[in-house]
């Protein structure tokens, strides 16, 4: 591990949220509400918390999907969250984001090729269709897929080969930061095993960064070099990963491991 | 006798003329005072068979195609529609993953409690709300003086849960069904809420049947555990056996796939492929494309169940030993 990638320093997006009768002040909701942390070159760092409590937020906020209302994200010593639209969409190529549904903001009326296209002439990656076609191919191969599957259309696959495109979506791009938001939290058991094992070797071969944010601590402790532990918009833990899980010190990432269901053990 | 006698149930989606199977042979019992659970994943049938339990198929593309369900000794799919009502609810009921479906957004979850007691049991307004009052506090609803009155929107998830068992319970059933209760819930809050319905247990001597994707959630709770797999269970035991003595490779590979928490390991087992979808007919053991331990048969002869010990069905050609 080297000089960290990205920096995130006091990072705080508040959200005014409706007034509630005419006279009433707006209320705010601090849904990220100070959060410093940083990510060297090639690590995973999990964010880890139970819903609401800001993670997807912090994600959000740094592929300026949210707005900040404070702090700072360095990228090579540049500030990634005060930069204009149009400044910041060249990052979008280094920056990209795996959801945990990828294809709920694609056209379904794309076919996969064109859908693996797109972002290839968008930052200037193809010449032409032959060789989107080549590097989609390679990609697919890459991610398990038949490269065959590039004429067909999403309704085709099942969930954990939408996700596999999707990650397709995101890799064809050789990102530097890959901010991965609950990617298998939708998919089957045996599904969300093969795609935890495709993203951690992905990671490892590509030697790109990783914020991977989830819930599953399962997850969280197969993927992760170091864990940050979120609740009510704060980090209320970081540390490396056998630390947080061996010896946790805060009393919530200790109740928030006591509390999963483990095999063999019996309640009540 | 068992109070929940389930034989050969077979269920199939009507397409066309065609009945897609769906369910096939499922045989199950539930004692008193026991908790069965049903495990697998999207597709497997875990939810259609309790639906089919229920007698909540109607009006759906499933069929029932055969077997028999004895509740406390009759055969339910042998009862008229309206007899049949009487007894759901009454005697048997169910939660779903997500309360919030099943709540109705306008009425007040007092209201939608009051209901569900007056459905199945005659006593004053009065009286039922007290009984209302009464299942809130048993369900750990803090003030439930206060949130009788709310509506489902204005309390969280894990609260929603609760009122949804609450309604349930509403006339001391025997059976109830839990369909994934807490998928959509916290960890933390998960764990409250299967306490909960531990403890409701002991008081009541109720069975169970808790449907789920989580290998660990079953582990905590259930005395016994059928796995399902494409319509079929493959693998049946007490919880104890099942997982110091797993036999079915489906089995090992569900666990196989569970990240641990204790331990670092470098690459999960996962099992390859997915699941064939209805229209794909697989010939032989449903299992044998992902299969590590497939041979000849497997892909010829669909394996019948078989006892590897006392308690312990398992449907396989080649049951992995007690070593593993």
């Amino acid at each position: 591990m080297t000089r960290p990638l990205l920096e995130v320093r006091e990072l705080k997006t508040h959200f005014s949220i409706g007034r509630r009768g005419f006279m009433r002040r707006k209320s705010v909701l601090r849904a990220v509400d100070g959060v410093s942390f940083s990510i060297h070159e090639g690590e995973v760092l999990s964010l880890v918390g139970e819903s609401g409590c800001g993670k997807s937020t912090v994600g959000r906020t740094l592929t300026h999907l949210e707005t900040a209302t404070a702090g700072t994200a360095m990228l090579d010593g540049r500030d990634i969250l005060n930069l204009s639209p149009a400044a910041f969409r060249p990052l979008r190529r280094d920056i990209q984001m795996i959801f945990q549904d990828p294809f709920a903001s694609l056209n379904p009326r794309l076919s996969i090729e064109q859908m693996l296209a797109e972002p290839l002439f968008i930052h200037g990656l193809a010449r032409d269709r032959s060789e989107a076609r080549e590097r989609i191919a390679a990609t697919l191969e890459l991610v398990g897929m038949d490269a065959n599957s590039m004429s067909r259309y999403p309704h085709e696959f099942s969930g954990g080969q939408r996700q596999r495109i999707g990650i397709a979506r995101v890799m064809i791009l050789t990102p530097r930061l890959v901010i991965a938001d609950e990617p298998v939290s939708a998919l089957d058991v045996s599904i969300q095993a093969q795609v935890l094992n495709l993203i951690k070797r992905l990671q490892r071969e590509s030697g790109m960064s990783m914020l991977f944010i989830s819930h599953d601590l399962g997850a969280v402790r197969h993927i992760s070099d170091r864990v940050a532990v979120m609740y009510g918009g704060r980090l209320v833990e970081t540390g490396m990963k056998r630390q947080i899980f061996e010896t946790p010190r805060h009393a919530y990432t200790q109740r928030l491991l006591a509390s999963i269901p483990r095999l063999g053990k019996r309640i009540g | 006798m068992a109070l929940l006698d389930i034989r050969n149930l077979e269920l199939g989606i009507a397409r066309g003329s065609e009945l897609l199977p769906v369910v096939q042979g499922v045989s199950l019992a539930v004692e008193e005072d026991e908790t069965l659970g049903i495990v697998g994943e999207s597709g497997c049938g875990k939810s259609l068979t309790a639906l089919a339990i229920m007698g909540l198929l109607e009006g759906t593309a499933v069929r029932i195609a055969g077997g028999t369900i004895h509740f406390q000794g009759r055969d339910l799919l042998a009862l008229s529609p309206e007899e049949r009502r009487r007894v759901m609810g009454a005697e048997m009921a169910m939660i779903f993953q997500e309360p919030m479906t099943s709540l109705n957004p306008v009425y007040r979850v007092g209201d939608q409690i009051r209901e569900a007691i007056l459905q199945h049991r005659s006593m004053s307004g009065r009286q039922a709300h007290q009984r209302a009052l009464d299942l809130l506090e048993l369900v750990r609803i803090p003030d439930p003086m206060r949130r009788i009155d709310s509506f489902p929107h204005q309390m969280s998830g894990g609260q929603r849960q609760r009122v949804m068992i609450a309604m349930a319970l509403a006339c001391d059933p025997k059976l109830l069904i839990a369909d994934e209760p807490t998928t959509a819930l916290d960890v933390t809050v998960q764990r409250d809420v299967l306490e909960l319905i531990r403890s409701l247990q002991a008081r009541t001597r109720m069975s169970v049947i808790l449907i789920s994707h989580d290998l660990g959630v079953v582990s905590e709770t259930c005395d016994n555990v059928a796995v399902m797999y494409r319509g079929r269970i493959v693998e049946q035991a007490p919880t104890s056996t099942l997982f110091s003595n797993m036999s079915h490779p489906y089995t090992l590979g569900l666990l196989g796939s569970i990240p641990a928490l204790d331990h670092d390991v470098e690459w999960l087992d996962a099992i390859p492929g997915r699941v064939p979808t209805l229209d794909e007919a697989v010939p032989g053991c449903a299992f044998h494309p992902r299969c590590f331990a497939a041979q000849g048969a497997c892909r010829t002869v669909d394996p019948g169940a078989a006892a590897v010990s006392p308690a312990h069905f398992v449907r396989c050609h080649f049951p992995q030993g007690s070593s593993s």
